[in-house]
């Protein structure tokens, strides 16, 4: 169901009025209360000349240059990537040799690497990055959080890609067997290519997590985005600079995870308009965060 | 493995906060993400907008930066929150626009006829969202509702780095005390996780079959 007006009927010119009437009385009162939102931040202060903080550096911290200010955050912002670009290959990597272990032919190798998924699944990356940083041998916090994005993340791509595998028709594998292919050869090139390509939107959603669980390396020391900002605001022993920092450390976290949703959105659309008929396994319930 | 059962106490009570902050942002969460779910498909733009950019928003950002913000930037706007009631307040914000999209898609899954149906018996559009279209989005929204509300117990962690004292935080209390006895803490915490997290995930399989099968 489109969840255009299928709830409503088309309004009429009656309906149409009082249509009009609420939207506007709902725009009102949003406007008012942003209005007084706004007011009571102002009486606050929120708006006074602690945003100048982005364009030039306070003048009582002499030496302390706006630049400095901008390269902190932008430093803490790539080291949030930095994490996410390396974890990801190796989440995915991780990922492949854990589903393909699931589906091996001996038993306890296939119990023990569901006991894996299901338990790293189960646990908060936190708790995985500390369990790294205390216990790896020489652990620098950046591995720590590597460690805990990858096990964590590789457990659940594994999940995903294992729904791809199973939502496949059988004529995939029959028509394998039929020519005469091994198991192992089929999973490989038959099973394996097609679960990624048709869980591509849920593997990117996935992805879109992976980035923002980056920013978790806050609690276990690493020197990422709110790290480098609350160090800024130490530095000019002023948390009233936090608030104008933050809004930038947002504004570019949020735009990248949007465009990241809009590239699954597109390629989902895409495989449907290819595939048209084909199941498409139950992408939206599997990505978790 | 001695220090972990000499902190048993200390480790019931952290384990009742994280079930407390997840309870409750649980529930808040289901109520705010459920009005945010009708609002999007509300005839009326303005509200409509709203609650897109909201789900947008918040979908988007780390939860880390939600915390931060209601921890320790609110105070120089000139508001205060306890600890405890920061966290709740960041984790609901938080999940809510998961939960608002599982409603959502819950209600995209019900058959276009139901509510053309309800239509045509000249129900008005609340009538026909409460009565026939959310009681059964609510049905095929159950499992990845206990998706998201397995990911809040496991993000409730978060807060034990922004002074709750719950399970996260007991655990690196307890390994800066018992240093020789990490590993033993760690699993012993790891468990108590793994006692909410995989019941749960073990219901939401099994409501996933029986959803299936009914249709």
């Amino acid at each position: 169901m489109s969840s255009g007006p299928v709830l409503y009927d088309v309004p009429g010119p009656d309906e149409k009025k009082r249509e009009r009437l609420v939207s506007w009385i709902a725009g009102a009162v949003l406007v008012v209360a942003i209005v007084a939102v706004g007011w009571r931040l102002a009486a606050n202060g929120v708006f006074d000349d602690r945003w100048r903080i982005l364009l030039e550096a306070p003048t009582n911290f002499a030496g302390y240059q706006v630049g400095d200010i901008w390269s902190a955050v932008f430093r803490g912002l790539l080291n949030t990537l930095v994490a996410a670009v390396i974890s990801l290959p190796l989440a995915m990597i991780l990922a492949v040799l854990l589903v393909s272990l699931r589906a091996a032919p001996w038993a306890p190798v296939r119990w023990l690497a569901s006991a894996v998924i299901e338990v790293f699944r189960a646990l908060p990356v936190v708790l995985v990055m500390f369990f790294g940083i205390l216990v790896l041998p020489g652990a620098s916090p950046l591995m720590a959080v590597v460690f805990g994005l990858v096990v964590y993340n590789a457990a659940v791509f594994a999940e995903i890609l294992r729904a791809g595998i199973n939502a496949l028709p059988a004529g995939q594998t029959e028509a394998a067997y039929s020519l005469g292919m091994r198991s192992g050869l089929i999973y490989r090139i038959i099973q394996l290519p097609q679960s990624v390509r048709m869980m591509l939107p849920s593997l990117i959603a996935q992805g879109v997590v992976l980035i923002k669980d980056s920013s978790l390396g806050y609690i276990v020391g690493y020197a990422e985005l709110l790290r480098q900002i609350s160090r800024v605001a130490d530095a000019l022993t002023d948390a009233d600079y936090l608030l104008p920092l933050l809004a930038v450390g947002a504004a570019v976290f949020v735009t990248l995870n949007v465009l990241l949703s809009r590239l699954a959105v597109w390629v989902q659309r895409r495989g449907r308009l290819q595939r048209r008929g084909a199941r498409v396994a139950r992408t939206a319930t599997l990505v978790e965060d | 493995m001695g220090s972990l059962i000499a902190s048993r106490a200390a480790i019931g009570d952290a384990f009742l906060t994280t079930l407390f902050l997840a309870g409750v942002s649980g529930v808040l969460s289901l109520l705010l993400g459920t009005l945010l779910a009708a609002l999007r498909v509300s005839p009326y733009a303005p509200l409509r907008t709203v609650a897109t950019v909201y789900t947008e928003f918040l979908r988007n950002t780390p939860l880390t930066i939600v915390f931060f913000f209601y921890v320790f930037v609110t105070p120089s706007m000139g508001f205060t929150f306890g600890y405890k009631t920061a966290a709740i307040t960041a984790l609901t914000c938080y999940t809510s626009a998961f939960v608002a999209e599982a409603v959502r898609s819950g209600i995209n899954s019900v058959a276009v006829g139901q509510a053309e149906a309800a239509r045509s018996l000249g129900m008005s559009f609340s009538q026909n969202l409460s009565l026939v279209v959310l009681p059964q989005a609510f049905r095929t929204a159950i499992p990845p509702l206990i998706s998201v509300l397995i990911a809040l117990v496991k993000n409730t962690s978060v807060a034990g780095a922004f002074s709750v004292l719950e399970l996260f935080a007991l655990s690196k209390r307890l390994t800066n005390v018992h240093s020789a006895d990490v590993i033993a803490i760690l699993i012993g915490i790891a468990l108590c996780y793994l006692v909410i997290c995989i019941p749960l995930g073990r219901l939401a399989a099994a409501m996933e079959r029986k959803v299936a099968f009914a249709r």
